[in-house]
């Protein structure tokens, strides 16, 4: 089957099988590798990109759902005037280990802090729960995220000792 | 008046060391530009995929490959009939595991066969198609099943160590168990015998998945040139040797390159799914790339579960007398790094303590289950916990707080932590100290509330043998060719900084690379906590002769003044006349072009052996603050704190961060993380049912603390960290729920463990 959709603000159209998950299209087909492959069941949020500004996990979607709709990647969003404070906070924060969950995390929080979602520290913490990172134990990120929201990172965890 | 001449301006170099930089590697992270092995093709590549093992213990009666080579796209099965032309067995530790099985399979998970295909699907696809008759044989899935004396034997040939087990002489197996450590000082029995104190329980630590967020990943190309891969190696030199040694190569012609690391933790130190590509590669004669899938990869490798039996002696005012430990660590069907695990957990055991007696006995029992190998603080995670709930008892028992009992017993600086090993390096009692007061031990605390500390001492360092380049390109930029793994740790901006600091420059003009075997030079490992302390001292090193260089440049420039000359900004400075390092580079070799080229090494001073280390103790310190709902067993963190005992912080804010990375991780292995086995089968193979900690699992205040008192081997007087953390916090945490009335002697504090253990302790005091 043939599938249409807005990748990264480019119209795209390539031939598909039915059964093919829009991470594999978007890994194998687009070259897209920001997205990363790692837990399978939408729990680890490593996969996420967005679609119609909504963060989905790329591993349990079909490519085929995305068809007339607008796809958005760390490639995409590394091309937009939102970039330069997510990459500026995530650097001073040093919210960046390994670099796995990262480009995921950046999407999520690019989003979220887009829908509002993110009012205030203990939001954040919620709204990042549905992204796992193994290396930094989280507090980084969530400053990070607190920072790009434009929100006080108390009453979250104390910074320093 | 009199007119002081003007003094000449002296430099100061900008310092490099023990400010936070920003992570070298953020920005290409961030971005999504890093590569992964699984984000990586070479031309021509095929696919692989491997059939695993449905029996826990099984013979292979016979494998059909027929209709899986029939299968369009398909361009070769692997199994065992492949390998006749070579000794397919492989371990680091015990040279005890077929590339792919041979006659028999020893757990469930175990590669049968694998095949090579022009795409993923079709591979998977012809996976299911061959067809494997298996015949039960009987298990032993679990350390008791295995100890038993008519336990069926995991293995039955003779062992035969491997490359890299670093523990000497390797005993012969004896049952199920391959390794044995121990040791014997003072008159225990007699200690215990006299004692006015003594506690002593039986433990339980559970099997325990790394969840590296990148699985194990490898592309292996075979040609004339011998074997090139690209892989997910924290020991890329280990694994060229054995793989070097499994296919009767030079190794000059096994070539590894290791890109960036979705995180390791221990789970992609040695060998792992290598061998196993480079023979399907070889079969297919094209490059293959195998990317596991998690539930691939916890059967790949994982945390031992031990079972440890306790007993601990102290006189009437708290004073520890004696220790005698017996450990029994699940190493699974293939010894991977269980050896090692084993003697490490052994060390761990007595804690950083002055005993008049201590024993221990530690075994490395196969079973048939998914072999177990390094995860971060292994041994120590494995035990701190067992003793720092003894050490808590005795306190109670003798009246005195946990602090206290501490001071009285810890090892101070210089004191022998083993016989014939390197003497304690760290001040323990001033740590704890730190780490209560961060925690606010004193602070008043509410009902169900309970307050936990721990110290102990892990072997860090594993072999000291690093090695490293740095060039001084034309340009006055720096590269730093060292054979550490980045797999999040941020030790390409610790050597920046190591670099950049010995040279006279900013760390944001230095370069590191990732690790290629034909090009890099040797490391050992990444692991241990070694790199800082170990590769950070070889490119300090190295470093220096290109300052040497630099400063022998210069002095013909300035003949007279040789020793007012600095490094600083990039140039060399005789009072405010100045020349930058592209200057000095064309003055040496005359035209523009040429490089400045410095070597550093470590090796052993000693002969290297495992008794003589360790390289420095990591100190593995933790408090926690916990809230235990007594109707439900749930457990709250409320506070944690730990001490990174560093010696000296090169980049203080990536120190935090390791510590809160090991802090998280001892909070899901503390409280819910447990691979559970039923007939040697992983019944919680995904992350539904595997949890790992998520944002909402933070403590609602944590804190790290950073020590720097320079008494670290490393460069600048620092050492490792990232680990001790991790083993701190465990046991905190275990502390913390005793001290809220729940001792538990099973990890991990699930609420229906916990709350079991409340009705059981109810009855008992009834």
């Amino acid at each position: 089957m043939e599938l249409s959709a807005v990748v990264n603000g480019r119209p795209t159209r390539l031939g598909i099988e039915p059964q093919e998950l829009l991470l594999d299209v978007l890994r194998d087909r687009l070259g897209l590798t920001g997205a990363k492959r790692s837990c399978d069941v939408q729990v680890c949020g490593a996969c996420t990109v967005l679609v119609d500004g909504a963060p989905v996990s790329a591993c349990t979607t079909l490519a085929a759902d995305v068809a007339g709709r607008e796809v958005l990647t760390i490639e995409g969003l590394r091309q937009t005037d939102a970039w330069p404070a997510i990459e500026d906070a995530f650097e001073r924060h040093a919210a960046v280990q390994c670099g796995f969950c990262t480009p995921g995390m950046a999407l999520t929080i690019h989003a979220l802090v887009a829908d509002g979602d993110m009012t205030d520290a203990r939001a954040v913490q919620r709204c990042l729960s549905g992204n796992l990172c193994r290396c930094t134990g989280y507090r980084g990120i969530l400053e990070a995220a607190a920072e790009i929201a434009g929100v006080a990172t108390e009453p979250g965890p104390v910074h320093g000792g | 008046m009199t007119i002081e001449a003007p003094r000449r301006p002296v430099r100061t170099p900008a310092p490099q060391v023990g400010r936070s930089m920003r992570r070298v590697d953020a920005g290409e992270k961030l971005r999504g530009e890093a590569r992964f092995v699984g984000d990586m093709q070479v031309p021509a590549m095929l696919h692989g995929k491997v059939l695993r093992s449905p029996a826990a213990h099984a013979r292979v009666v016979s494998v059909d490959v027929s209709a899986a080579l029939a299968m369009p796209g398909v361009v070769t099965v692997l199994t065992g009939e492949d390998l006749l032309d070579i000794d397919p067995y492989w371990g680091h530790a015990i040279q005890d595991r077929p590339i792919v099985a041979i006659d028999r399979v020893r757990f469930a998970g175990e590669p049968v066969a694998a095949v090579a295909a022009e795409d993923e699907a079709t591979a998977e696809a012809a996976v299911a198609a061959i067809v494997v008759e298996y015949e039960d044989l009987p298990i032993a899935g679990t350390i008791e099943e295995a100890l038993a004396p008519d336990a069926p034997l995991v293995h039955d040939g003779p062992l035969r160590p491997g490359l890299f087990h670093g523990l000497g002489t390797l005993p012969e197996r004896d049952g199920n168990v391959c390794y044995r450590y121990g040791f014997e000082r003072g008159e225990v029995d007699a200690l215990f015998a006299d004692a006015a104190i003594v506690v002593e329980g039986d433990y339980e630590f559970p099997g325990v998945y790394q969840y590296a967020m990148e699985t194990h990943s490898v592309i292996a190309q075979w040609d004339t040139d011998g074997v090139t891969m690209w892989a997910t190696c924290q020991h890329p030199f280990l694994v060229r040797a054995e793989i070097a040694a499994l296919f009767d190569l030079p190794l000059g012609k096994v070539r590894i390159v290791v890109p960036y690391l979705g995180g390791g933790f221990g789970s992609k130190s040695y060998t792992k799914m290598e061998p196993i590509t480079v023979a399907l590669a070889r079969k297919a004669g094209r490059p293959v790339r195998i990317v596991n899938r998690v539930s691939e990869s916890m059967v790949t490798t994982r945390r031992h579960g031990a079972r440890i039996h306790m007993r601990t002696a102290a006189d009437a005012e708290g004073r520890l007398l004696a220790r005698d430990t017996t450990i029994s660590f699940d190493t699974g069907a293939y010894a991977d790094n269980g050896p090692r695990v084993t003697a490490t957990g052994g060390d761990a055991a007595p804690g950083p303590y002055r005993w008049s007696g201590v024993r221990v006995d530690a075994l490395c029992v196969y079973t048939n289950t998914a072999p177990s190998g390094s995860y971060r603080a292994f041994g120590a995670s494995h035990v701190q916990w067992v003793g720092e709930m003894q050490v808590d008892e005795v306190a109670q028992r003798a009246g005195i707080d946990a602090v206290e009992v501490r001071r009285r017993n810890l090892l101070r600086p210089g004191e022998q932590v083993r016989p014939g090993g390197k003497p304690l390096d760290a001040d323990l009692i001033g740590d704890i100290e730190k780490v209560a007061a961060a925690l606010g031990w004193d602070d008043p605390r509410g009902p169900d509330i309970g307050r936990g500390l721990s110290v102990g001492l892990l072997a860090a360092g594993a072999h000291p043998v690093s090695s490293a380049v740095v060039r001084l390109e034309a340009d006055g930029e720096a590269i730093v060719l060292v054979g550490s793994t980045e797999m999040g740790q941020g030790q390409r901006t610790a050597f920046a900084q190591i670099a950049a600091e010995v040279l006279g420059m900013d760390a944001e003009r230095v370069r590191c690379m990732g690790t290629d075997t034909r090009f890099t030079p040797y490391d050992r490992s990444t692991g241990a906590s070694r790199s800082t302390t170990l590769a950070g001292l070889a490119v300090q090193r190295a470093a220096q002769e290109v300052r040497d260089d630099l400063l022998a440049i210069a002095a013909r420039i300035w003949p007279d003044q040789e020793h007012e000359i600095v490094l600083a900004e990039g140039a060399a400075w005789c009072g405010d006349e100045r020349r930058t390092y592209p200057e000095l580079i064309a003055k040496r070799f005359g035209l523009s072009g040429g490089q400045l080229i410095g070597e550093g090494g470590v090796h052993p001073e000693g002969t290297g052996s495992y008794a003589e280390g360790p390289v420095f103790w990591e100190v593995c310190i933790g408090a926690a603050e916990v809230r235990v709902d007594r109707a439900t067993g749930a457990v709250k963190v409320t506070r944690t704190a730990t001490v990174a005992d560093v010696g000296r912080a090169i980049n203080p804010q990536l120190v935090e961060r390791q510590d809160e990375g090991a802090t998280m991780q001892g909070i899901g292995n503390a409280l819910f993380e447990e691979m559970v086995f039923e007939q040697g089968l992983l019944v919680n193979d995904d992350l539904l049912e595997y949890r790992i900690p998520n944002t909402q699992d933070l403590p609602e205040r944590s804190t790290c603390v950073i020590v720097e008192n320079g008494d670290g081997p490393g460069p600048f007087g620092a050492k490792g960290c990232g680990e001790g953390a991790f083993a701190g916090i465990i046991a905190a945490l275990a502390t913390a729920v005793a001290d809220a009335g729940v001792p538990m002697h099973a990890l991990p504090l699930t609420p229906e463990r916990v709350w079991r253990r409340i009705q059981e302790l109810e009855k008992e005091s009834a």
